[in-house]
């Protein structure tokens, strides 16, 4: 089935009596030529570039769960391109090349919206600083405005430009960045990988990892155990337990992190707009909530939902930038379980069992990198190669301190991302 | 959350500052290998369940305390000071 307009005209004309399943819900094989354990944004985008860019479509993704259910559906969805260290920048340039491109490909509607990001800036040595990542962002390729605080003025009238902390100087704009729909990310990629054949097995939980002399040789599931030389392990906040199986302590402590949508408004933030010093963001979706957020709770949990303390902050933050927000509802609010590395950026690689690969560590920002983070673990998988956009993203980095990717400068060290 | 400080009594979590694991106690001696300092500084069991962490109560007593905390309910179990827990695990070597 192809999505069209003419096709949505045909269905809407004639009833919707034409629309099939988006995926197949096929029985678990007892063999496959790869096996990727975790159904969310990025073991979906993996598993559909297995297929498309390296031709495996012998290949199952295995979920405990339902498709997407986890932090793919958990998040702000925010896209962007505006890191600025080597290593992350010219992966998330990457990614959001991918995004681009995104709806095309996969025929899905993703809602992807360019609405541009703007990161404000309270300080000269904020300015600097972002002239200076501004400058590194044009100069790979992507696009950066830095704004005075009479064009943020123009775009965004209703902050509170004169705070007496924080004051607006100016801002990055970063048009290319956007949001996109969160679980339709998920939902395109998976039928996009099971139109190329790959298995979307749900309700089927991984209980095992085989290894025989160092090398994997097959998962054992909830729905009996299923054999292939390769296995992916992508499970964002429950990375730990995965790769307990496989005999290995990860780098990582889990943390929740807290999002919140206030109730249906008419159409009044255009941009997705990030105030850094209150460690707050927002952007309106198109139903029209408020989707804003902040910082983590800042101990490790697996509740997937937080506490009152980071909920006060992030209201406090919200009505110090845009005090016209405060007569908003709140909705509903959620948490997400963040697999946090020490250095606050994620992993990529091989491990020191053949055939078993790890991805996870993305921290707090995994939904924007959905498409590059598949891309480059299916190079690694299919060719035993890191992808160059993710070169940087390796498992050794803690141990030996060589590459760090502390992107916030603070510091490799667990709680300080 | 609320966090019964051994010293203060309960308190609000706004108080503590939140360390991590408590394998942090644990710190390895001058002959360590490479391993145990990558193991004590960044590798952790990051339990879904019972874990025993390191807090401070910063704006408090100041006191380091080891609260033993299910990481799925946030519910806490005990809370001992961290000097009490390090002097036992000295004595039990």
């Amino acid at each position: 089935m192809r999505f069209s307009g003419l096709r949505v005209l045909r269905e809407g004309l004639t009833g919707n009596k034409g629309w099939t399943p988006h995926w197949r819900d096929p029985e678990p094989k007892a063999e496959y030529d790869a096996i990727i354990i975790g159904g969310g944004g990025h073991g979906l985008s993996t598993a559909y570039y297995l297929a498309k860019n390296h031709g495996m479509t012998n290949i199952a993704v295995l979920e405990k769960g339902y498709l997407g259910g986890g932090n793919v559906g958990r998040n702000t969805t925010i896209v962007r391109a505006n890191y600025g260290l080597e290593g992350n920048s010219q992966f998330y340039s990457h990614s959001l090349k991918l995004w681009e491109g995104l709806e095309q490909d996969l025929n899905y509607n993703a809602m992807m919206s360019q609405r541009g990001v703007l990161m404000l800036c309270h300080s000269d040595g904020q300015r600097d600083a972002f002239a200076r990542r501004g400058n590194m962002m044009a100069a790979q390729g992507d696009d950066a405005e830095l704004l005075n605080v009479d064009q943020v003025r123009h775009l965004l009238p209703y902050l509170d430009f004169d705070n007496t902390r924080f004051p607006i100087y100016g801002g990055l704009l970063h048009r290319r960045g956007g949001t996109a729909r969160h679980d339709a990310v998920a939902w395109g990629y998976a039928r996009g990988a099971d139109q190329r054949g790959v298995d979307l097995i749900q309700q089927c939980e991984v209980t095992g990892i085989d290894i025989e002399q160092g090398v994997v040789m097959g998962v054992q599931t909830t729905r009996g155990p299923i054999r292939a030389r390769k296995v992916g392990m992508v499970v964002a906040g429950r990375s730990s337990q995965v790769a307990a199986m496989a005999g290995m302590r990860l780098p990582v402590e889990s943390h929740v992190l807290q999002a919140f949508v206030t109730e249906g408004i008419k159409p009044v933030i255009d941009h997705v707009i990030s105030f850094g010093m209150g460690h707050f963001y927002i952007s309106q979706s198109d139903k029209g909530g408020l989707v804003f957020g902040g910082d983590l709770d800042f101990y490790a949990s697996y509740a997937a939902r937080g506490n009152i303390p980071m909920m006060e902050h992030v209201m406090e933050a919200g009505m110090t930038l845009m005090p016209m927000i405060g007569k908003a509802k709140v909705l509903r609010s959620w948490g997400g379980i963040m697999d946090m590395t020490p250095d606050g950026s994620p992993i990529i690689d091989k491990t020191q069992t053949e055939g078993l690969f790890l991805n996870c560590g993305w921290c707090y920002g995994g939904f924007k990198a959905v498409p590059a983070s598949g891309d480059a673990f299916a190079h690694l998988i299919a060719t035993g190669e890191p992808h160059e956009a993710a070169a940087a993203y390796r498992l050794d980095r803690f141990r030996s301190g060589y590459g760090l990717m502390d992107e916030e400068a603070t510091g490799s060290q667990h709680n300080l991302h | 959350m609320r966090i019964e400080c051994p010293i203060c009594g309960e308190r609000d979590r706004r108080e503590f500052y939140y360390q991590g694991a408590a394998v942090m106690l644990a710190r390895p001696g001058d002959a360590a290998t490479e391993a145990e300092w990558q193991s004590y500084l960044h590798l952790r069991e990051n339990p879904a369940g019972r874990t025993d962490e390191l807090w401070q109560h910063e704006a408090g007593c100041r006191a380091w305390v080891v609260v033993t905390r299910d990481t799925t309910t946030h519910v806490i179990a005990t809370v001992r000071l961290a000097t009490d827990v390090a002097q036992t695990r000295e004595a039990t070597g």
